[in-house]
């Protein structure tokens, strides 16, 4: 599936930019895919939603999906 | 009964009135963190008329903080904040109590702190506080409103109150457990545009408002996140997760053996931690490299021999690290304890490795960084 990625935080200076495009079954394969691309990922904390709807267990996607990768940030 | 006049422009607010004016009045409310987040959260709650406020922080005012954390002055370096704040604050609205609590909140005072108030706002600084603050919500069923920064970017959220379907979710559906210390650097090694806290914190006071006052829909069970150069802001709806549950604390007792300040940096806690005395021993020992992990630039510059290497670039540049003994250090001795873990984690027991407590600022021994 073509998905649009959105970084936040930390993340977007791993990734590079605030936005990329990546294809992916689920959102494990994803995770694999990600960490693959950008390996400084491993070591993050972050958590995923699928078209602003948090998931909190592998969930297959559709064409088009926007999957968003939100760390916690720590910060007052 | 309160001033009118003061409140006149709530009370003529169409969907606000006298009804819910009151209902700020009869509120109590503390917030955790008299920093960044807290400053303006409590001059507009101040303002507001909420009838009780507490301000929990055990930390003194900086010059570094002056940029941001807009109650103080610099008359206030040095003092306790949440002393200054409750004095400054007082002037603003002498009709409202307001209580600074001086102590730092850990798992042995916070069930009995939380539990004088009917809404907790986090406005802390570190991961332990936020874990800290959310189980403790969780526990006495308060309704927590949470902010957090992150260079440009904001994070708003409201805990433990029912969205749609009577659903709560926590701080902890949305990220079970604490990153590690090399997981998620903080806020001093990343740096942040002073008005982001303003206006998180800003939102929070609002949200505070709005759940007191029973307007508008509070943004229970989701997360907003806030970007500053892009005026974007992208929300998503949160849903309870399995994990959290599992890691939360059952009950109080749980909650008060849990040590929050260990489970959000495990590793670092072994780590030796050298005083200003000891450093100074090291700085003549040449089998002793002294590293510096803040980003260049930073001030002040260390005037001894020293090597510096961001903490961000650290993992790539070990080779670089040929001595014995590391001392490291950065400006408050949060970074250089997760420098510490990364190289421990590298070298095992190959090197001692140090850290200074309090970091270059308390080298310097000047509250004047």
């Amino acid at each position: 599936m073509n998905l649009t990625i959105k970084a936040f935080g930390n993340l977007t200076e791993i990734i590079g930019t605030a936005e990329v495009e990546l294809e992916a079954r689920d959102s494990a394969s994803l995770q694999a895919a990600l960490v693959q691309r950008f390996p400084q990922l491993r070591d993050r904390k972050f958590a995923i939603a699928v078209n602003k709807q948090l998931i909190t267990e592998n969930t297959d996607f559709k064409e088009q999906d926007v999957v968003a990768l939100l760390p916690p940030f720590s910060g007052g | 009964m309160q001033n009118t006049e003061r409140y006149s422009r709530h009370l003529n607010l169409t969907g606000f009135g006298l009804a819910a004016q009151q209902k700020l009045q009869q509120a109590k409310v503390l917030v955790i963190g008299a920093g960044g987040l807290g400053c303006p959260v409590l001059q507009y709650l101040t303002a507001a008329g909420v009838g009780v406020i507490g301000i929990a922080d055990d930390d003194v005012v900086s010059l570094s903080n002056l940029q941001r954390q807009v109650l103080y002055s610099v008359d206030d370096l040095g003092l306790l904040k949440a002393q200054q704040a409750a004095e400054r604050l007082r002037r603003l609205n002498p009709e409202i109590i307001i209580h600074a609590h001086l102590q730092k909140v850990d798992s042995s005072n916070a069930l009995e702190l939380l539990e004088k108030y009917d809404l907790v706002v986090d406005g802390t600084d570190n991961f332990a506080s936020r874990y800290l603050i959310n189980d403790a919500c969780v526990l006495l069923g308060k309704p927590l409103v949470f902010a957090a920064v992150y260079q440009y970017e904001g994070q708003l959220a409201v805990f433990n109150v029912p969205g749609r379907g009577g659903i709560k979710t926590s701080y902890r559906d949305l990220f079970p457990t604490p990153p590690k210390a090399s997981e998620a650097p903080d806020c001093n090694a990343a740096g942040v545009l002073g008005v982001l806290p303003g206006i998180m914190g800003i939102m929070q006071a609002t949200e505070v408002i709005k759940l007191i006052a029973g307007i508008g829909d509070p943004l229970s069970n989701q997360l907003l996140t806030y970007n500053a150069l892009s005026s974007e802001s992208y929300t998503i709806q949160i849903s309870p997760n399995a994990q959290a549950k599992a890691h939360t604390p059952k009950d109080a007792a749980e909650f008060r053996q849990t040590d929050y300040e260990w489970l959000c940096s495990p590793g670092t806690r072994a780590m030796p931690v050298i005083d200003k005395l000891t450093f100074e021993q090291y700085k003549s020992d040449p089998s002793a490299l002294i590293l510096d992990v803040r980003e260049f630039g930073e001030w002040p510059q260390a005037s001894f021999p020293h090597l510096q290497i961001p903490l961000n670039s650290l993992k790539g540049e070990f080779r670089k690290l040929e001595k014995d003994k590391i001392i490291v250090f950065c400006q408050s001795g949060k970074r250089s304890a997760a420098a510490a873990a990364l190289l421990q984690e590298h070298f095992g027991d190959s090197k001692e490795i140090y850290t200074l407590a309090g970091g270059i600022t308390a080298l310097e021994n000047n509250l004047y960084e």
